[in-house]
């Protein structure tokens, strides 16, 4: 299934899908050291988005949040790729400075967690296999 | 978006890595906002300065943009986490200014000035009226909108250093016309005055319009207003209801330009002031600490508490936190003198919202909104507004 949106940030990267209807703060939301969701009452809290296509509606919270994304690739702790149904100023500058492929204006609700997908950047496509 | 032969040049990589990386992050701010074409900024101001903010992440990505990047236009910087010359007797440890050095650095090398305060409209980073501008820190953004009448959004610390590296910013938002319109009348039904007033009447329409979810109050009953009163007011404003832009009736340069908002229209009496003062006072607070300089005291703060405070002995820590140039001209005219001789200090190029000053004191008197909202979620102080004249009595108490 191929899913059409917006291309946010160039690439393509594959991986396991892990979604969430809550939005996301990097900054405090976030621990960049083991990549696991730390905001207490959110979705995902306790579990780890490293290596994986994080799939969640917009970003919120403090503008630091692009650098803890900027640290998290360099800590090899970043999710491979980002999928929004909106994206938000901190998480587009995030992807582009850590250079993660990201797309947005997706229907997220039809992906699933654990579902294999593609990220395509550039073209702006999210493909789930 | 449309862009110009040296912006896709810019974008392909003919002018290095970091203006590339700028453009980049311009370019998809521009389409995500819908902007149809990049406009040319004149100034930009740079915030996430503090290294408590930036971190070994922010400071790495500096650092890398430093390689190549220098900036194209007149580009000064928000206030760090310390005094550059008097760290050490305001209680910041080694390992930090270390840091903040390097990152203080790092912009240095870019060319940006590195003014360190959230105040460059007094400083020389000053616009003037209609020109665009790429500015972080909310407060200025707020100022240079509102009370010069400038164009800048709200930017971040990664988009306003991509303007400065390029020299433009996509058009959009507050860079138009269409979207600088009053959309809330606000009626001041009751007389405001002082530094700690004008922060509380920011807290009453800054809370109104984000409950409202609308950003810009037009605002009418306001007899007058010192540049001081509308530093203390934007930041508050900008805080509490993250607006970027106000109109008031005869003291902003546009408050004619658009229509007056007649849908939704907010009263606010003396009754309203005293209840949201009320609020920024907490119970049982034990006043150990004293700071005036949110945002940055201007020379005419300084030359007052200069006055209020001669001969006398301040019994608790009190800051001042000022720009080092407004500092230098405090210790021409022998205010810096008297002040210090008062025991009080001076906390140039920081201030206490983005110095490390978390559990070191228990209750933080000021004469601003802003850094009562600040002392209580990022210090965990107990606060307390009021006066200047109030908060010297304290510190002398």
């Amino acid at each position: 299934m191929k899913l059409e949106g917006r291309k946010i940030y160039k690439g393509t990267a594959e991986g396991e899908a892990i979604v969430t209807k809550d939005g996301i703060s990097f900054y405090g939301g976030v621990d960049p050291d083991t990549g696991k969701v730390v905001e207490v009452g959110h979705e995902l809290e306790g579990q780890s988005i490293t290596g994986k296509v994080l799939v969640f509606p917009t970003g919120k919270g403090s503008t630091v949040g692009s650098y803890t994304m900027y640290r998290m690739k360099k800590s090899n702790t970043a999710p491979v790729a980002i999928v929004n149904k909106q994206i938000d100023t901190i998480v587009a500058v995030g992807c582009i400075i850590s250079e993660i492929p990201c797309v947005d204006k997706i229907d997220i609700e039809i992906i699933k967690t654990g579902q294999n997908i593609v990220v395509n950047g550039s073209e702006g496509i999210v493909e789930v296999k | 978006m449309n862009l110009t032969p040296e912006e896709q040049e810019m974008l392909d990589g003919k002018y290095g890595k970091a203006t590339q990386k700028s453009m980049e992050i311009l370019t998809t701010l521009g389409d995500i906002f819908d902007a149809e074409d990049m406009v040319e900024v004149t100034g930009v101001q740079i915030a996430g300065v503090s290294y408590a903010n930036l971190g070994e992440a922010g400071l790495e990505w500096l650092t890398e943009m430093a390689e190549d990047g220098n900036v194209r236009v007149l580009t000064t910087l928000n206030p760090a986490g310390m005094d550059r010359e008097n760290w050490q007797a305001l209680g910041i440890d080694k390992e930090f200014a270390k840091n903040q050095n390097r990152a203080i650095e790092a912009f240095a090398k870019m060319g940006i000035i590195t003014t360190c305060s959230c105040t460059p409209y007094l400083i020389g980073n000053a616009p003037h009226f209609g020109q665009h501008l790429a500015w972080a820190e909310s407060s200025a953004v707020c100022y240079s909108n509102s009370v010069i009448g400038a164009r800048t959004n709200r930017e971040g610390g990664p988009s306003a250093l991509a303007s400065a590296l390029t020299g433009k910013t996509p058009r959009y938002g507050y860079h138009l016309d269409k979207n600088r319109h009053g959309q809330v009348l606000v009626k001041v039904n009751a007389p405001v005055k002082g530094t700690d007033e004008f922060g509380v009447l920011g807290k009453i329409i800054g809370d109104k319009l984000f409950e409202l979810g609308k950003n810009i109050p037009y605002i009418t009953g306001i007899a007058s207003a010192s540049v001081e009163e509308l530093k203390s007011f934007s930041a508050s404003v900008a805080t509490y209801g993250g607006t970027a832009l106000f109109h008031m009736e005869a003291i902003t340069p546009e408050y004619k330009m658009y229509p007056k908002p007649n849908e939704i229209i907010f009263e606010i009496n003396q009754n309203n002031l005293d209840i949201t003062r009320n609020e920024l006072i907490d119970e049982n607070i034990e006043i150990d600490f004293v700071s005036i300089g949110c945002p940055h005291a201007s020379i005419h703060e300084i030359a007052k508490i200069a006055k209020l405070l001669e001969g006398k002995k301040v019994k608790k820590e009190f800051w001042i936190t000022t720009a080092r140039p407004t500092k230098k001209i405090a210790d021409e005219a022998g205010y810096s003198k008297v002040i210090e001789d008062a025991g009080a200090k001076f906390a140039a190029d920081t201030c206490c919202v983005v110095a490390p000053i978390k559990g070191r004191f228990k209750g933080i008197m000021v004469d601003s909104a802003k850094a009562c909202y600040y002392g209580r979620a990022k210090n965990k102080f107990k606060v307390k507004i009021g006066t200047i004249e109030e908060c010297i009595q304290e510190a002398i108490k």
